[in-house]
């Protein structure tokens, strides 16, 4: 047995956890919040194009609402969904990738409430509905799932995907820096571009959301760790995940240095920013599902 | 419509009038008060509002009477009180009388009769007006409902379209344009090279935004400490490059010189120097001050006269198609204003109905009980009562409907159409 085979099995046998669920489609539970998430995030995204279109203030307040309304039902489809499986909302692929997008919203609505910025919104939904909606269309988990149990786990999952989802965030954004940058130095002004956040706030933006990430995958990567030790007796498990988070990770405080360096600032901290989601995407995807023996979903 | 409840408006502005006549008849703050108290005093008007700004002044008034009937002594009024032969305004005064009125006001608060089209400032000289006529007593309730109307308009206008958002001026252009770079400008710096009147402008906009420090070059000494001292500035010495580049986060520049003063070169060593923090050069000058091949430098955005007059060609675009929607929003105040002025007065003439209709029962019955003596007093006052109820029955609902309805006292066109129908005798006699 290889040495993630052992893990595997250590870690069914301390928690009882044999086989996954069954990944049942939970229909009746979670019927109502999804059509309400949906509903809300579509129309939000509807607020902000026309916002973003118009220059209408009340338009882009009602995208907001709307996406608060989102965060809200989006969180009882979690739930539901949830206490249908009795287990945790990422639990399984579908629960990972709509927590993903949860936290996305969260993330962003806190951002935009605190720099005052809606005009970004209209980019930053098709994010959150993507993720929302593939969730929901992803094929059933057929694999065992690791064993959810425990506080350390349940932080160390939550927040290393709130830490991505902070990322992707400050990849959306240093993507509209790009944009806006290279249409102000070729004086092609759009509409649009009045009403976009300034050059200097959209960098504030990204290193806001850098130091979220950087900050919650530190202690998540941290909390994850712990578990292991609790669960195994081994503190020093390898992983090839462990080595493109702590790769990340670096990555994200060589950014976060870079970014506040007058050199770097701007188009470059920029450019690297959407390097390292590009690493955080692999992380997630290839060495998730190719590589790593303990990692499938976060 | 009823006195008391019509508007008038006799003004001049920079359409009608040149800035010679124009200032002849502009109000200071205590002139427009002592104008609104004689206006009132001598019966002119029962409501008074003088709107005084550099492009226009205008009385708005309630007259006792008709408002057609008031224009002429109010237009005598203004040349009088400024002493201005009345040749001199007759071409000049325009006169507006109700929904005219309503809607030029509305107008002029949305910005959409300002000389530059949705300029924001007359919004506040409304407010300051209204705000200063109220204070004082001069308006009532026709007044007030209209200048809160007109405010109500001037915010949706700003708030609900993009008429007064976009810079329409060079200076302004160019100042915008830093703020899409740096954002807020409060903790940034500029150095404007020259000291003419386009560099005074910039830096009037850089103040007017924050700008945290300024500096000023000029070939002429003399004349860039005035321009700093004007402008809280600071001054440094012509030529002085490598120190006067490595501060700033905008240059602008605009001063005679055949050839470009700064230099692709010069600015690569600047901004190596600078760490290749970010650079607004703003070219004002002709022959152009900036090298054009100086735009390829990073973190360096170069903008020439040409390409700010092409940003404020596209800003006067946008603004002027947004008028129709500023003038919805208009249209739809000047008739919840005119709804309202409508349900004020068609209440009042239910209630001259009621009185009406009261004093013919009386009079009907008195000619009917003179042959029917045989009734008791007792069953006098039940006729008397059941008349009176069925009065009350017939006209409750339509008061109640003129209260409640929108939409009917919208197509109830003239009341005074409807006054001469049913109290024609009473006004008669």
């Amino acid at each position: 047995m290889t040495l993630s085979g052992e893990f595997e099995t250590q870690c069914y046998e301390r928690t009882g956890l044999t086989l996954a669920r069954s990944p049942v489609l939970l229909n009746e539970m979670t019927h109502i919040p999804l059509l309400l998430t949906t509903l809300a995030y579509l129309l939000s995204l509807g607020s902000y194009l026309r916002f973003l279109y118009t220059g209408r203030e009340f338009t882009g307040r009602l995208g907001t609402l709307l996406l608060a309304l989102g965060v809200v039902a989006h969180y009882f489809a979690l739930m539901g969904r949830a206490r249908g499986l009795h287990t945790v909302p990422y639990h399984d692929l579908y629960g990972s990738m709509s927590l993903f997008g949860w936290l996305l919203a969260v993330i962003y609505l806190a951002l935009e409430l605190y720099h005052r910025q809606r005009s970004v919104g209209a980019f930053v939904l098709p994010f959150i509905l993507v993720f929302f909606l593939a969730a929901h269309l992803a094929p059933a988990d057929r694999l065992a799932p690791p064993p959810a149990h425990g506080l350390a786990f349940v932080f160390h999952v939550t927040l290393s995907i709130l830490a991505y989802a902070a990322f992707a965030l400050s990849f959306v954004f240093s993507l509209i820096f790009l944009a806006e940058a290279r249409l102000l130095r070729n004086r092609t002004l759009g509409t649009v571009v009045w009403r976009l956040p300034s050059l200097e706030l959209l960098d504030r933006m990204s290193q806001s959301s850098v130091l979220i990430g950087v900050v919650s995958i530190t202690i998540g990567t941290v909390l994850g760790f712990v578990w292991v030790d609790r669960l195994t007796g081994q503190y020093s498990f390898y992983d090839s995940k462990y080595v493109i988070t702590l790769f990340v990770l670096l990555l994200y405080i060589v950014y976060f240095w870079l970014a506040r360096s007058a050199a770097w600032r701007g188009t470059r901290a920029s450019k690297l920013c959407i390097f390292n989601f590009v690493i955080v995407v692999l992380s997630f995807t290839v060495v998730n599902l190719y590589i790593s023996h303990s990692h499938r979903y976060f | 419509m009823a006195s008391g409840m019509e508007i008038v408006l006799v003004g001049l502005n920079h359409r009608t009038a040149p800035v010679e006549v124009r200032e002849r008849v502009s109000f200071t703050t205590e002139q427009a008060q002592r104008a609104a108290e004689e206006l009132r005093a001598r019966g002119i008007l029962e409501e008074t509002l003088v709107l005084s700004t550099c492009n226009r002044s205008e009385v708005y008034g309630v007259p006792p009477e008709s408002s057609h009937e008031c224009a002429p002594g109010l237009s005598s009024f203004l040349s009088e009180f400024h002493s201005v032969r009345p040749d001199v305004l007759r071409g000049s005064l325009y006169h507006h009388y109700d929904r005219d009125a309503v809607r030029h006001l509305f107008r002029v608060s949305a910005g959409l009769d300002s000389m530059l089209l949705g300029e924001a400032e007359i919004l506040g000289q409304v407010r300051e007006a209204y705000r200063f006529a109220h204070e004082h007593g001069a308006t009532g309730p026709v007044l007030n409902r209209l200048f809160q109307g007109a405010l109500e308009v001037g915010k949706r206008v700003r708030t609900e379209t993009e008429l007064g958002t976009r810079p329409m001026s060079v200076a302004s252009a160019g100042v915008k344009l830093a703020e899409r770079i740096f954002g807020k400008l409060h903790e940034r710096s500029a150095l404007v090279l020259g000291a003419g009147a386009i560099s005074e402008q910039v830096v009037e906009q850089l103040r007017s935004r924050g700008i945290a420090h300024l500096f000023v070059m000029n070939r002429s000494r003399e004349r860039a400490e005035s321009l700093a001292q004007r402008f809280g500035g600071k001054v440094v010495p012509w030529g002085e490059w490598e120190t006067a580049l490595n501060g700033p986060d905008v240059v602008v520049a605009s001063i005679s010189a055949e050839e470009p003063v700064l230099q692709r070169e010069l600015l690569a060593r600047a901004m190596a120097t600078r760490g290749n923090r970010a650079l607004l050069l703003m070219d004002l000058g002709l022959p152009r001050n900036i090298e054009a091949a100086a735009a390829d430098l990073y973190n360096v955005y170069i903008y020439n006269v040409d390409d700010l007059t092409d940003i404020v060609q596209q800003n006067r675009n946008a603004r002027e198609s947004e008028i129709p929607r500023a003038e919805a929003v208009v249209e739809e105040h000047v008739a919840k204003f005119l709804s309202w002025q409508a349900s004020v007065e068609l209440v009042g003439l239910v209630e001259e109905l009621r009185s009406k209709l009261r004093s013919e029962r009386g009079a009907f019955l008195s000619s009917r009980l003179e042959t029917m003596n045989h009734l008791a007093a007792a069953d006098i006052r039940r006729i008397e009562s059941l008349m009176d109820d069925l009065l009350e029955k017939l006209l409750l609902q339509p008061a109640e409907r003129l209260r409640g309805e929108r939409e009917l006292r919208r197509k109830i066109q003239s009341v005074e159409a409807l006054r001469d129908l049913f109290l024609h005798d009473k006004e008669k006699s």
